[in-house]
């Protein structure tokens, strides 16, 4: 179902021959700037959710994407419109719940984890009432590089732009009402309607990342990169750019990969940035243990 | 033609029975302790578990409640010291799920003669395809964990309730939720072949947090709990046997969040929860 049957390419360390050789192929360049483009977005969005501990809510919305991409395919529309419209809609309906997530008490964790459930279950649902898809779900669940037209980047980026916009007029007064959501509230910054805001833009972040890693692996794109980065550095703007450059990484590593390789682009992905995170806790274990002898210089060794 | 007499819907609702009853008994402490996020945790390890052992050549079952009750038990040993934040368990789950694409597509590939539909059926379950010799042993495990539990209910409440005073009483708290975290796996290792390893938080979490907005005495809320998913299981299977276009998966867990819905249309104004958890 991948590459492997196309004369089998092999991975010769010459990175320039490699990369022309893999842009020779329209998909490619068109998955290589989706990639690109989704890395970035959900990184600095995700920044955003490490940071509001809202992880929580990233894994609902990445839930609600899969029934979302799966009835767009049985209606016969476009699935980039079933992302969205889900994911944006399932964002706005978490906003006007209002619930805290994390703090959840004993009930509320089980009627989440019930509509998440009943929410995979309609997805498999109008899976199976749409008897055309060859792989099954596993495409939707666990990404899939081919066949992204140059539309689709095209609307990607185009919302990863307003994303990122909006992200940028509001980013100041979102920190501070992260950061400290009373003395916010008391200078009179909307901390409500910056909640609701951010959401919707998780939803369409979500949406983005879905696409590319699959529903159940957004996480590896949305929460690692930045986590890993604010292992590395305590600094907001370069957290923030870290976050987005080791997102970058994964992804077009993970592509390089599969590219390669007949497994799945999720697979890849994840490992990169799991590693990535993994190597980012032992520097920063070693750096304590080590004593605090040289600066931050020293942590970006993990983020490769 | 009758469906209901054909042997492979006896089988589903033989097995299906059995399995939601363990399912229905173990979710209501689950969902008690607020261990809700564990048997989320362990049915993405359900997945990695039964894909590796399809791609090694084992039995899927044997990699299904190997991993599941591996991972319950250690769960249970680092769940007391530092309790590790969502952040920590998200990125370790999506690489665990990622691990588990990279085995079906091992499997899929490599192993002449395998189904492409096992990732489907991991994923999200296929109870009418269960064989005798599966469901003898499905009941016969899921027997095993309800009669494990009945025996701990009482001493767990107990410690779920209100753990310090347990503790000074002698009740050996410790063993009690690292047993119960077991069971919890094989649990899941069990609902696993029923709906699935996405939809299996579903069926632990549904009927419990329905019995708990029902009743607020405990022993009457986990009987109620493992009726409720006895009920649903059967309402699912009857329902997927009448239209045959719904999936039994989506069936059984249309039924079980109907009911769960319809609690909160009973009684809307009252925060029915028997302890401050």
């Amino acid at each position: 179902m991948l590459l492997a049957d196309a004369n089998s390419p092999v991975f010769s360390w010459n990175l320039l021959a490699d990369f022309q050789e893999m842009w020779a192929y329209p998909f490619m360049v068109n998955a290589f700037r989706a990639g690109a483009i989704v890395s970035v977005v959900c990184a600095v969005v995700g920044w955003f959710m490490v940071l509001r501990r809202q992880t929580f809510a990233g894994h609902t919305l990445s839930v609600a994407a899969f029934p979302g991409a799966s009835l767009a395919i049985l209606v016969g529309v476009s699935t980039s419109l079933g992302y969205f419209g889900f994911c944006v809609a399932a964002a706005l309906v978490i906003a006007a719940l209002g619930r805290k997530g994390r703090d959840a008490g004993a009930e509320e964790s089980a009627v989440t984890g019930t509509v998440q459930a009943f929410a995979l279950a309609c997805g498999y649902l109008f899976i199976s009432l749409y008897k055309g898809l060859l792989e099954g779900p596993t495409a939707l669940l666990f990404g899939s590089f081919l066949g992204i037209t140059t539309g689709q980047v095209l609307l990607l980026a185009v919302v990863g732009a307003v994303v990122l916009a909006v992200l940028a007029v509001i980013g100041r007064p979102l920190l501070f009402a992260t950061v400290d959501p009373e003395v916010a509230a008391g200078r009179g910054v909307p901390v409500r309607l910056l909640s609701a805001l951010f959401l919707v833009l998780l939803g369409a972040a979500t949406a983005e990342a879905s696409q590319i890693t699959g529903t159940l692996l957004v996480f590896a794109l949305m929460v690692v990169p930045a986590a890993t980065a604010q292992q590395l550095t305590g600094r907001p703007g370069l957290s923030l750019l870290l976050a987005a450059l080791i997102g970058l990484a994964c992804c077009w590593g993970g592509l390089i990969a599969a590219y390669y390789q007949p497994y799945p682009l999720g697979f890849f992905v994840t490992t990169i940035a799991f590693t990535g995170y993994v190597l980012a806790h032992l520097g920063r274990a070693l750096h304590g243990a080590l004593g605090r002898t040289r600066g931050s210089s020293f942590g970006l060794g993990g983020a490769a | 033609m009758n469906v209901l007499t054909q042997p492979f819907f006896q089988h589903a609702l033989l097995a299906g029975t059995a399995i939601a009853l363990a399912c229905g008994l173990v979710g209501y402490f689950l969902v008690l302790r607020a261990q809700i996020f564990t048997g989320d945790a362990l049915s993405h390890v359900a997945f990695t578990g039964a894909m590796a052992a399809l791609a090694g050549g084992y039995d899927l079952r044997l990699g299904l409640f190997a991993a599941t009750v591996g991972v319950g038990l250690l769960l249970g040993g680092i769940g007391r010291r530092g309790r590790p934040d969502d952040v920590v368990i998200g990125s370790v789950f999506a690489w665990i799920l990622g691990l588990g694409a990279f085995f079906l597509t091992i499997y899929t590939t490599s192993r002449s003669g395998a189904q492409g539909g096992a990732g489907t059926t991991v994923l999200f379950g296929s109870i009418f395809g269960l064989s005798s010799g599966q469901t003898q042993l499905a009941v016969l495990i899921a027997a095993a964990i309800s009669v494990v539990l009945l025996l701990i209910a009482r001493p767990l409440l107990f410690a779920t309730l209100d753990e310090a005073v347990a503790a000074a009483r002698g009740v050996p708290v410790r063993l009690l939720g690292f047993g119960f975290l077991a069971l919890v796996g094989a649990t899941a290792g069990e609902a696993t072949q029923a709906v699935g390893s996405l939809l299996l938080l579903g069926l632990l979490a549904a009927p419990a947090g329905a019995a708990i907005r029902l009743t607020n005495r405990p022993f009457h809320a986990l009987a109620l709990s493992a009726g409720l998913a006895v009920g649903e299981m059967w309402g699912g299977l009857l329902l997927s046997a009448e239209a045959p276009k719904l999936p039994p998966s989506f069936a059984i867990m249309a039924t079980a969040s109907a009911v769960y819905a319809a609690t909160f249309l009973i009684r809307p104004s009252r925060a029915a929860r028997p302890v401050a958890a």
